[in-house]
């Protein structure tokens, strides 16, 4: 079966059919940041996960004769101003912080990702509109766009989720059209065409697969953006209302009582910041992980 | 096909290809005219910059859309030049077929080379999967891929590069195509497998019985492939002609300067290889007259006036020359080499 000559031609690589799967979690789980930001993450879902069937108390219960407590067996980290559980409102919050990010992200990724795609197969003026348009929304501020939606439909999460959804778009769909472009100049899209291939099917079987390295990267910080911003527009007033527990929230109500009790907000505030740093290393550490020139192995 | 059968399977009239590039546009193409008939062989050489690539993407309709194509491409008497994508589409890799320079990027690193392979199969002729993957490990058997059976569900970075030319050829032949156009298939790899992979593309061409375009600026690859050859300068074809009859009298001054420029085995230690003077013009910026009339060292006036006409010098043997009667009083070519 095999020609003399072949075997001349090649290196003889009697590789295996490769398996990027297990090799993925072996090297993944060799890699620190990865793992840092991958338990981050985690303990921030494990906590909403939790708060749905389990909290030390209600987030909702208010005893004003248990206000501002210190940190004691019943409540672990103390109460707040109307003695709520500080434990049972992070807990809570951690879920309204993940369901902001979730649907935002979304909204961002699906529309960016679809513009950017579109942008890059058709070009010229199509190309162009989606463009000028995404430097449109870009020049808006999330906080901006979430204060006129609020002054249109008022405020809530639904509010905030959809202007942080769209303050995604624009950014998701610069890098979808950046780097679906460098993919469109490569070789085997031409390749590609040259079996007959048309634009759509290059898009989704040639252009996707490889750009998803670099959205799924991107997701992760959207998603810490996404939270800061969630927090921001919360601490503002504009986001999740109450009595919903969120981190910009608690945040907004530690604020008053900065100098008595300061620990109330330093616990929201270290919440968002180990969501946002979990998810940084995560990032970082797939970026490295998902490079197909380090993903083969040696 | 009966009432076809004089009609060349493929027909360049006056092709012209004006590209937008950053010095401004520029006619890369200007009025290339050739026919292929039925199993013919056809050599594109020249340099880079002449043309013979942009030739070779204007036959597949693989062009920037930028790019403004006039005149005529026929495939079998139905005209190319301003087919609609889809219908395009329905040509590429079915009748015509393109190699390209790289296999190292020519295929995409996220699928295997079997899914690869198999693409033209299952859109084209509508294969189902058990039947592409079988008809996939024939062709990949059939270039000599060693153990394509167990290979074929592998990724292209696990192949070296001669074998990855092998299953972009396969890609290439996978329905069968009229025409194959090779564009330097061997040129980015070593020079020991350059020769097993253009023996693999000769027989696989007269095994069947397809027509093939080979694009090389190599004119030693060029004379043992080809039937038929055409010399390019600047977008114009300044020589074609039968091979044997070029190599045996070249009749351009570009052609028998590329010629005397290929360093030779046995020459004398210390003997300058042979040049052009000057450099390929940028195409934006190309003289008037003969578009080799800076660089060429028989230039008269004359030739700056208007590009010359094809000058019949023997049988199909044509060449864009006035003084053909000076560059072919002293035969240049193989019998002097």
């Amino acid at each position: 079966m095999s020609d003399p000559l072949a075997t001349a031609v090649g290196l003889p690589t009697a590789a295996p059919p490769a398996r990027p799967a297990t090799g993925f979690w072996r090297r993944a789980l060799r890699h620190r940041s990865f793992v840092l930001g991958g338990v981050l993450v985690l303990a921030v879902i494990g906590s909403a996960l939790l708060s749905l069937v389990w909290t030390p108390w209600s987030p909702y219960e208010i005893d004003i004769a248990a206000k501002l407590k210190p940190p004691s067996a019943a409540h672990w980290l103390g109460t707040d101003s109307f003695g709520r559980d500080i434990v049972s409102l992070l807990l809570a919050g951690a879920r309204s912080t993940i369901m902001v990010g979730v649907i935002a992200v979304s909204i961002g990724l699906t529309f960016g990702v679809t513009l950017g795609l579109i942008g890059s197969a058709q070009r010229g003026w199509i190309e162009e509109i989606i463009m000028r348009f995404s430097d449109f929304t870009f020049a808006f501020p999330a906080v901006l766009s979430a204060i006129m939606l609020a002054a249109v439909v008022g405020p809530g999460m639904v509010t905030s989720i959809v202007a942080i959804g769209i303050f995604q778009i624009p950014t998701l769909t610069r890098l979808t059209r950046g780097s679906a472009n460098a993919i469109w100049a490569r070789e085997f899209v031409l390749a590609a065409r040259a079996a007959g291939k048309g634009r759509f099917r290059i898009t989704i079987e040639h252009v996707l697969p490889n750009i998803l390295s670099i959205l799924i990267v991107q997701v992760t910080i959207q998603f810490a953006l996404a939270i800061l911003a969630e927090a921001a527009l919360s601490y503002l007033g504009l986001g999740t209302q109450p009595p919903q527990p969120s981190w910009g929230r608690m945040l907004n109500d530690a604020q008053m009582l900065l100098f008595q009790s300061p620990m109330l907000a330093v616990y929201p505030g270290a919440a968002i910041a180990i969501a946002v740093l979990g998810l940084n290393l995560l990032g970082d550490g797939l970026r490295d992980l998902l490079d197909p020139r380090l993903a083969r192995e040696r | 096909m009966d009432e076809r059968s004089n009609v060349p399977l493929i027909e360049v009239e006056n092709l012209d290809v004006r590209l937008n590039t950053s010095r401004g546009p520029a006619r890369a193409v200007r009025g290339v005219s050739f026919a292929l008939e039925r199993g013919e062989t056809l050599g594109l050489v020249g340099e880079s910059g002449c043309g013979k690539s942009v030739t070779a993407l204007s036959l597949m309709g693989l062009l920037p859309d930028s790019a403004a194509v006039t005149g005529s491409i026929k495939l079998d008497g139905d005209e190319l030049v301003g087919l609609s994508d889809a219908d395009y589409c329905r040509l590429r890799g079915n009748r015509i077929s393109m190699i390209f320079q790289e296999p190292m990027t020519a295929l995409n690193p996220m699928h295997t080379i079997g899914n690869q392979v198999a693409e033209p199969l299952r859109r084209h002729k509508k294969y189902s999967a058990a039947q592409a993957r079988r008809e996939t490990i024939a062709l990949l058997d059939r270039v000599g891929l060693p153990d394509p059976a167990r290979r074929v569900d592998a990724y292209p970075h696990q192949f070296s590069g001669g074998q990855r030319q092998r299953i972009t050829i396969a890609m290439a032949l996978a329905c069968e195509p009229d025409v194959l156009i090779a564009d330097e298939p061997t040129t980015a790899l070593d020079v020991t497998i350059q020769g097993q992979i253009l023996d693999l593309i000769a027989d696989l061409v007269e095994e069947r019985g397809m027509s093939m375009i080979l694009i090389s600026h190599d004119l030693g690859v060029i004379a043992e492939n080809v039937q038929r050859m055409m010399v390019m300068y600047g977008g114009t074809v300044v020589e074609s002609g039968p091979t044997d009859e070029v190599f045996r009298r070249m009749g351009h001054p570009y052609t028998q300067g590329l010629f005397r420029a290929r360093p030779k085995l046995g020459a004398r230690k210390g003997t300058r290889l042979k040049t052009i003077s000057g450099t390929v013009p940028e195409l934006a910026d190309l003289p008037s007259g003969c578009t080799f009339s800076d660089r060429c060292p028989l230039v008269i006036d004359q030739c700056r006036a208007a590009l010359p006409p094809m000058v019949d010098v023997g049988p199909g043997h044509l060449v864009r020359c006035i003084r053909t009667d000076v560059s072919m009083a002293e035969p240049v070519g193989a019998l002097t080499a």
